[in-house]
């Protein structure tokens, strides 16, 4: 299951976010940041702590089950009163939930966390970044592995020279995408689909911002 | 116009190549002085271009220079910081004004520099700015346009011939010759016999390469390339023998062992020519190649 990947944003930059603040509801969720460890039940407890000392005060707190889902709206509901006595409402889900919750409360939002990427637990605990959605994928050619994201400049040709002992020159904990790539098309057999020189990507597959409808013909009854 | 380094590299004499950095700033005096020693010593002048991602002088405005000085240029362009529309105004501008050597890069990434929260561009990669090159060359932008004029250029890349692993280096290698690259500088090679075998492979393909010697300083400054720079070995007798200078003589080692190895390099025909990176110290450049019999 493809999860969001979120980190909690340095104390000092919160602390600007929430100055002049005084009450303060906060939100977690009960999906991608309870697994991350960053907004889950244990982590809003923590931070309510932290805030107390600082002198705020917490209205109330809540771990909606998915934040970014829209039934989020009935799960506030019953916070009404508390939600409203707050000054803002702090949010300790990724992104997109910010983004859900401010579009369904008339209240300021601050993000407690950043959110990394959308990635995947490839094993216990460790969440990788396999693909941007960048609108014209090029998996057909590289064995399903995507160097648009795990090559750190996308290269689409082959690795650059930075490559080393089969890692990326910018972490010696991240893989180079285009050992892996080798590795992969080598045991495949289909080092050829390697060895094409691609063209310059399109960049513009899909404009940004995406937007996308359901054919009315295409929907079910 | 075929230039004059083109010309040198399909002479058969034995090529020698250098490099000059533009400065962090516009004075060019330091960058000057180094063209003058060496623009009548060397067949061309790499200029580079915002070295491991630090923000400089423009590698096209250094070419100019040398240019001016009478010197011949070897434009860098990496393609960190420009997507192909401003790759391909820079290469019509530095056609136009006489430069018609061009390095194509891919580029360090930006967190080595001193800009680190800037963006990675990375619109192309090595292989396509030198088939860019030749598509400009036939008249016709990447975007399928016609060109009022005519540009004509020598273009290269580098390898790396002791990357590891190395099939998937050489996978690309290839695709850069396939793309129309006509000269390779390597990355620096220390182990001559371990250069042999990878020339051994190399020499099938239809390309001038040109051997990469980076002047060793110190015998820290080798243990530290060889722990902080990709696909770089020196060898432990290299390292034994820059220890071994006595103190404040390790640079004249490290012109000694880069000069034997350039005579090596030549004198067993191993390949066209030498790049020779002096970094920081490009005063030496004249006494590496004294030392190499080459002047
Ligand atoms: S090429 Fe990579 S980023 Fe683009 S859609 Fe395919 S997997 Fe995703
Ligand atoms: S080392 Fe590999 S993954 Fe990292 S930027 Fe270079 S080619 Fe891409």
């Amino acid at each position: 299951m493809i999860r969001s990947i979120t980190q909690q944003k340095p104390e000092e930059e919160l602390d600007q976010l929430l100055e002049g603040l005084g009450r303060i509801f906060i939100i977690g969720c009960g999906t991608c940041v309870t697994l991350t460890q960053t907004g889950g039940g244990p982590e809003i407890a923590k931070m309510k702590e932290k805030l107390s000392q600082k002198g705020k005060m917490i209205t109330g707190d809540v771990v909606v089950p998915v934040a970014c889902d829209n039934l989020t709206r009935d799960a506030l509901d019953e916070y009404g009163g508390r939600i409203d006595q707050a000054d803002v409402l702090l949010i300790m889900t990724c992104a997109f939930g910010v983004q859900t919750i401010a579009r369904q409360i008339k209240k300021m939002v601050v993000p407690a966390l950043d959110t990394l990427f959308i990635g995947k637990e490839t094993s216990l605990g460790e969440f990788n970044e396999i693909c941007t959605q960048c609108g014209t994928c090029i998996l057909g050619e590289t064995g399903g592995i995507c160097p648009v994201t795990s090559c750190h400049k996308g290269l689409v040709n082959g690795p650059c020279g930075g490559t080393n002992n089969g890692k990326c020159e910018i972490d010696k904990d991240k893989e180079c995408a285009w050992t892996l790539i080798y590795n992969r098309l080598n045991e495949l057999n289909r080092l050829d689909a390697m060895r094409k020189l691609q063209k310059p990507r399109n960049h513009q597959g899909e404009l940004s911002p995406g937007k996308w409808r359901l054919k009315l013909e295409t929907r079910n009854p | 116009m075929v230039s004059a380094f083109k010309n040198a590299l399909t002479s058969g004499k034995f090529v020698v190549t250098s490099e000059v950095a533009p400065p962090k700033g516009t004075n060019l005096d330091k960058m000057a002085h180094h063209i003058e020693l060496l623009k009548d010593k060397v067949d061309a002048m790499n200029v580079t271009d915002h070295q491991s991602s630090v923000m400089r002088f423009p590698s096209l405005g250094g070419a100019l220079l040398v240019k001016e000085m009478g010197g011949e240029p070897i434009l860098q362009m990496t393609c960190r910081d420009r997507n192909r529309m401003a790759l391909e105004a820079d290469l019509l501008f530095a056609s136009q004004r006489g430069i018609n050597n061009v390095l194509c890069l891919t580029g360090d990434a930006v967190m080595f520099g001193d800009h680190k929260e800037a963006k990675g561009v990375f619109d192309l990669d090595s292989s396509q700015l030198v088939a860019a090159i030749r598509r400009l060359e036939k008249g016709e932008d990447l975007g399928g346009n016609k060109l009022d004029g005519n540009v004509s250029f020598c273009a290269g890349a580098i390898v790396t011939p002791e990357a590891n692993p190395l099939e998937p280096q050489l996978i690309k290698f290839e695709k850069k010759i396939e793309a129309g690259a006509e000269f390779i500088q390597t990355q620096a090679v220390y182990d001559l016999d371990n250069f042999k075998g990878f020339m051994d492979y190399a020499r099938q393909f239809p390309v001038k390469i040109l051997a990469g010697i980076i002047l060793l300083t110190s015998a820290p400054m080798a243990r530290f390339m060889n722990k902080n720079v990709a696909g770089v070995n020196v060898p432990q007798e290299l390292i034994d023998e820059m220890a071994s200078a006595p103190k404040g003589r390790a640079l004249s080692k490290g012109i000694e062992i880069a000069g034997r190895m350039i005579k090596r390099v030549r004198e067993e025909k191993m390949c066209d020519g030498v790049h020779i990176m002096a970094i920081g110290k490009e005063e030496v450049v004249p006494e590496i190649m004294a030392a190499a019999g080459l002047d």
